[in-house]
């Protein structure tokens, strides 16, 4: 975790000049160098650097360049946003990505199969940025049924900002939200698939078989649960890439997160918004690994009795 | 030397690979699809009777021209003209073959890196292998799309604004290409741990073979199927990711399109009824990837050696 | 009056040019209380049979033809009907305990299944009931092994567990499918003495499905050879065995090497190559032959050697000893045997000679220079030259993307690197007749082999730089038997014309007392006793010796 801050920090410490990239060329050098003070860029490096490592463990980012308002501030009105998307998008796409893997690994050769894999091959075609566009003309232009961007009526509950308690609100995340885990459901549809065909030809649920074990409990007992323990993996994978491309669609829709900030920061190569997401981001992974680990040792009985010894 | 062409073509038309392609029509189909795609991009002046890129030959009168069978097309628009009277149809090829370039180069550039890093770090183990394992541990639980955003981010800032434009096919292959590196070394280092094992390479060492031989001239041919694999569906993302970074604005600048950019510029016109601006690099940039995704899967399930018993 | 009867039964696999009859026509009669014996080499249709049976074939297999009666029940009347009987009629135990129960669900959870599946008992009471079976299958504090997984036993363990999966309903028929190739010695005749005691006690009809004619000899009543697909021959284990009728029954009871006596070759009836030059081998001209002088080529000292067992815990403390100060010497154009079970660190022994590994500790003496010590390369390639090795595994021992020639012109260049085009072929040549391989053999890729042919190549390649010792590691536990006779002739031809000298690895103590003239017994990474080989057979000195010999299968038991 502090390695990434770390690493972070002294990338960015290195890039460039923010001062050319704000400020306009008939700037005098007055003006930049007043900028600079005020930005604590003056200052030699080790010392913006312990500054930042000590901000950062305060939550405090410094100043955007950019806009020229607290960064932290900038995050914490953010945040609600990207972390509605993404809890919605993130149950979308485990849910019916697991039922469709399951179903398409069980039932190989049926015509239903075939055909959520052709779909699903597709999708895995499909950048965000095109299905996203493509809603937006689809439900937006041509039947105006829902938003094309914005979150909707938003209801200030002081430190959170919510839309899921105006009709208008549910309404805007719809189509954001499919968006957003379509791409997502497609690799988990692939991944749960792959599983569960290759956990159906192994010898112990051949042993199953001739024992005389139903097959609905071979499939849904057996083989399900062995396939199950790599989905907790792939959900943490999953959310993670969820936050990244919540970037993309976050900008297609115009939805008002941090995906959206951070794209304007790397247009405008506004240094302590980008360093920010950066970290936020690593927190969140980690907080995620750490789950994960967690889940497996209560799922998988080969972790958690490893320490035993094999005794008989 | 001819004899020996022949016994090769025999081998190919005899290998389960090749009966598995002519029982495959999705396969079929879409290499020809690809073929097609890969031929118009890169003889695309031959083809096209215009240069979207000259501006003698655009004619601002001519803008916003829909698709010909419309009512209001012109026949020698196919495809229609944009908001500064481009023809779609060859302002399309050109961006296709700016985006392939760019997919394949990004593609080719992570898989030496991630098969060169994967291959040493499988062969040699120890703290080497660790450290760089470890490193795409932590690459690959940032998403790539982000990676290569970040990395874009910086060497905008590394690069002057002038600058930017002329390098920023460059910065788009690199941040592509390190974002995909991870895949290439999992995958090699899985599979060079497997053949390290194999007693043909315990044989050779006792016959005193370097490593180095070792590594390139018996490792490195029997790892390349799974590479290839992801090789395919990897170009497929790579063509993704560049399309997404420059309809984020971050990747390829206007002034030489691709396949994102067009859709970028495209969207603008949205609301206002010019569908096709942003329609057809849209379609045709999912057709492309979809093709490669279908022989990449094709591919999957014919070299998997587990499912095809 | 038969139990079970297998009637005209065909299974054929629909493969891309043609179909595979993988089990032709087979007839086959089970008693009750009896067991038979299903024997034949790999590729010959005996584990077809045994899932043919519960119609468990594999996709694109398929039953294609016959009856198979369970009493007076067609069992295979309605093949959906079959799933009925499958345990509850019959059991089926597999070769791999190891994978054969599923690793998430507690061996109680199974075995309660299983016996709900077929029998309308209370959870409570088919939990007595598992716990009684696991006690008859001889796990020890069944009550309280009841809720542990598969991965909290030890293989031979788990082989029981399997063994009570498939008896749980009381089927009449078991079907046991190499249930002991995959465990050692020791644990082998363990599991065949509970399938013979259990064959009795429950009066069961027993097919025991195995490559082992050892094994056959010692359980089965009746045998039944098959080849092809075709039961060759059917009849009491006795005369099958002592008198065989058919040409291929006889050539592979001779090519099994006999425990009591050493023969000088094996009589080989049909050979898997036509080429034999064994007279003059013109690889002799190139060979600088070393004279035999009665003393230690291989000196190997107090060696050691312990693996960090990262696994588990970071420190060093819980190092496995693979192999535990040992010391023995090998004398210039002998064969020296190690044999031990599996984890006893043969193998460990036989990559630091070929110096795959470094010893923890202790030293190693070739031609009485300390090869241990050796630091600079070209030093060790000297050696390297001198000391060469043939794997197990013949698939896994070749490289499948390089052609024969280049496979074994490999080392010849390696080692002279000037030498012309013309000279190198001819000697690829020389070395592939030197295995009995036709030169066209040169232009085709491994996988075009089979596994016996694959390790001739093998041998080829270690014969390119011309060694003084070779190291085989378990070379022909890979093969059939009848391959396994003529690699292991072609072995000591090799030895006699070339004067090598052999350390001969194995766990199969039949086949070293054949091959070598003393033997090393190693235990737990320990050697327990060296001696002479008909010493070691007639007059063991060390307690696990003996026992390992108490235990091997005997081919010969048959007589008494």
């Amino acid at each position: 975790m502090l390695v990434v801050a770390f690493v972070s920090f002294s990338l960015f410490n290195f890039v460039g000049d923010p001062i050319n990239n704000m400020v306009g060329e008939e700037t005098s050098d007055e003006e930049r160098y007043e900028l600079r003070e005020t930005l604590g860029l003056m200052d030699p490096i080790h010392v913006q650097f312990s500054r930042f490592v000590v901000n950062a463990s305060k939550g405090e980012f410094g100043i955007s360049y950019q806009l020229r308002r607290p960064v932290s501030e900038l995050i914490a009105e953010r945040l609600p946003a990207t972390i509605e998307l993404v809890v919605i998008s993130a149950l979308i796409a485990l849910i019916s990505g697991t039922l469709l893997g399951v179903y398409t690994g069980i039932n190989r050769k049926s015509f239903v199969s075939d055909v959520i894999l052709a779909v699903s091959l597709l999708g895995v075609s499909l950048p965000t940025f095109v299905i996203g566009i493509l809603f937006i003309y689809l439900f937006a232009v041509i039947l105006g049924i829902l938003p094309s961007f914005g979150r909707g009526e938003v209801v200030d509950l002081g430190f959170w900002t919510t839309g899921f308690l105006s009709i208008s609100g549910w309404k805007a995340i719809i189509l954001p939200s499919v968006t957003l885990s379509l791409f997502q459901m497609t690799y988990i549809i692939r991944l749960v698939r792959a599983e569960m065909m290759e956990i159906l030809q192994t010898d112990y649920i051949k042993f199953a078989r001739a024992r005389g074990i139903s097959e609905e409990s071979i499939k849904y007992k057996h083989a399900l649960k062995n396939g199950l323990i790599p989905v907790i993996t792939i959900a943490g994978i999953n959310i993670g890439t969820l936050i990244a491309f919540s970037i993309i669609t976050e900008t297609v829709f115009q939805w008002p997160g941090m995906g959206f900030l951070f794209i304007q920061a790397v247009q405008f190569v506004d240094i302590p918004i980008m360093s920010a997401y950066l970290v936020f981001i690593a927190f969140v992974f980690v907080m995620i690994n750490f789950i994960v680990d967690i889940l497996y040792y209560f799922i998988d009985p080969r972790i958690r009795v490893k320490g035993d010894s094999v005794s008989g | 030397m001819d004899n020996n062409i022949n016994t090769t073509w025999s081998r190919i038309k005899d290998s389960d690979i090749f009966f598995s392609f002519k029982k495959s029509p999705t396969a079929i189909i879409s290499s020809f699809i690809l073929f097609i795609i890969f031929f118009c991009s890169f003889f695309v002046e031959l083809i096209t009777p215009y240069n979207p890129f000259d501006p003698s030959s655009l004619s601002l009168m001519e803008a916003f021209t829909p698709p010909s069978w419309t009512e209001e097309g012109l026949s020698k628009f196919i495809l229609g003209t944009d908001g500064q009277g481009r023809d779609m149809l060859s302002t399309i090829l050109y961006g296709s073959r700016i985006s392939l370039i760019v997919g394949f180069s990004a593609i080719i550039f992570s898989l030496i890196l991630g098969v060169g890093l994967g291959l040493t770090a499988g062969y040699f183990g120890g703290k080497y292998e660790m450290i760089i394992m470890r490193l795409t541990d932590v690459q690959l639980t940032v998403p790539s799309i982000l990676m290569a955003l970040l990395v874009d981010g910086i060497a905008r800032g590394l690069i002057s604004r002038e600058m930017h434009d002329e390098m920023a096919i460059y910065v788009l292959i690199f941040a592509i290409g390190i974002s995909e590196w991870p895949q290439f070394a999992r995958v090699s280092r899985a599979a060079t741990l497997v053949e390290k094992n194999k007693d043909y390479v315990s044989a050779s060492t006792i016959i005193g073979v370097s490593n180095l031989v070792i590594m390139f001239k018996h490792i490195l041919p029997n790892i390349l199927r799974p590479v290839l694999v992801i090789g395919t569906i990897g170009l497929a993302l790579a063509i993704i990711a560049e399309s997404t970074l420059s309809f984020l604005g971050v990747g390829v600048p206007p002034t030489t399109p691709s396949l994102g950019t067009l859709i970028r510029l495209g969207n603008d016109f949205l609301f206002s009824g010019e569908w096709w601006i942003t329609f057809f690099p849209a379609i045709f940039l999912v057709i492309l990837a979809f093709s490669i995704n279908l022989l990449g899967d094709w591919m999957r399930d014919t070299l998997n050696p587990r499912l095809n018993k | 009056m038969s139990f079970l009867k297998i009637k005209d039964l065909s299974v054929n696999y629909q493969m891309r040019k043609e179909t595979v009859y993988a089990a032709k026509n087979v007839n086959i009669e089970v008693n009750k209380g009896e067991i038979l014996g299903l024997v034949g080499e790999s590729g010959s249709g005996k584990s077809t049979v045994g899932n043919a049976i519960i119609n468990l074939i594999d996709e694109p297999g398929k039953v294609s033809s016959g009856s198979i009666l369970l009493g007076e029940l067609n069992i295979h009347e309605d093949p959906k009907n079959i799933v009925k009987y499958r345990g509850k009629k019959i059991g089926l135990i597999f070769q791999d305990p190891q994978t054969s129960l599923n690793p998430i669900l507690t061996i109680g959870e199974q075995l309660i299944e299983t016996i709900q599946t077929h029998l309308a008992l209370t959870k409570e009471e088919a939990k007595e009931r598992s716990i009684s079976l696991l006690k008859e299958v001889g796990i020890k504090d069944a009550a309280k092994r009841f809720d542990d997984y598969p991965h909290q036993f030890s293989g031979g363990m788990r082989q029981r567990v399997v063994i009570s999966l498939a008896l749980c309903c009381e089927p009449e028929l078991l079907i046991a499918d190499e249930p002991t190739t995959a465990l050692d010695v020791s644990i082998q005749s363990q599991i065949l003495d509970l399938i013979k005691k259990l064959t009795k006690e429950r009066n069961l009809a027993v097919i025991l499905i195995t490559h082992d004619m050892g094994v056959i000899a010692e359980t089965a009543n009746r045998v039944a050879v098959m080849k092809n697909g075709d039961v060759v021959e059917i009849g009491i284990t006795k005369e099958i065995l002592t008198n065989p009728k058919e040409t291929y029954t006889k050539s592979l009871v001779s090519s099994v090497p006999p425990t009591n006596k050493k023969i000088s070759r094996f009589v080989i009836i049909e050979k898997e190559n036509n080429i034999d030059n064994k007279n003059n081998l013109k690889i002799l001209n190139r060979w600088t032959k070393k004279k035999i002088i009665k003393q230690d080529l291989v000196q190997v000292k107090n060696l050691s050697k312990s693996f960090d067992d990262n696994f588990f815990t970071e420190s060093s403390k819980n190092s496995v000893m693979a192999v535990n100060d040992v010391s023995f010497n090998i004398r210039e154009g002998e064969s020296f045997g190690l044999v031990g079970e599996s984890g006893s660190g043969k193998s460990t022994i036989a990559k630091m000679i070929v110096n795959l590994f470094k010893p923890s500790a202790g030293e190693f003496f070739f031609d009485n220079v300390c090869v241990t010590k050796i630091k600079q390369n070209s030093e060790m390639m000297k050696f390297r030259k001198q000391i060469q090795m043939i794997f197990q595994d013949p698939y896994s021992s070749l490289n499948g993307r390089l052609k024969v020639r280049d496979i074994v012109s490999e080392p010849i260049k390696l080692h002279n690197p000037l030498i012309s085009k013309n000279d190198l072929d001819s000697y690829v040549f020389d070395l592939l007749e030197s295995v009995e391989l036709a030169q066209n053999s040169a232009d085709r890729y491994p996988h075009e082999f089979s596994g016996g042919q694959r390790q001739r190549i093998s041998i080829a390649r270690s014969l390119a730089t011309q060694p003084r010792l070779l190291v085989c590691d378990e070379p022909t536990s890979a093969l059939d038997v009848s391959i396994q006779a003529q690699i292991l002739n072609l072995l000591k031809d090799l030895q006699e014309q070339l004067n090598l000298t052999i350390l001969f690895i194995s766990h199969d103590l039949p086949v070293v007392r054949q091959m070598c003239d003393r033997i090393g017994v190693l235990r737990d990474g320990k050697l327990c006793e060296v001696s002479d080989t008909e010493d070691l057979f007639l007059k063991p000195q060390h307690d696990y010796t003996k026992e390992l010999l108490r235990l091997m299968p005997k081919i010969e038991s048959i007589y008494n």
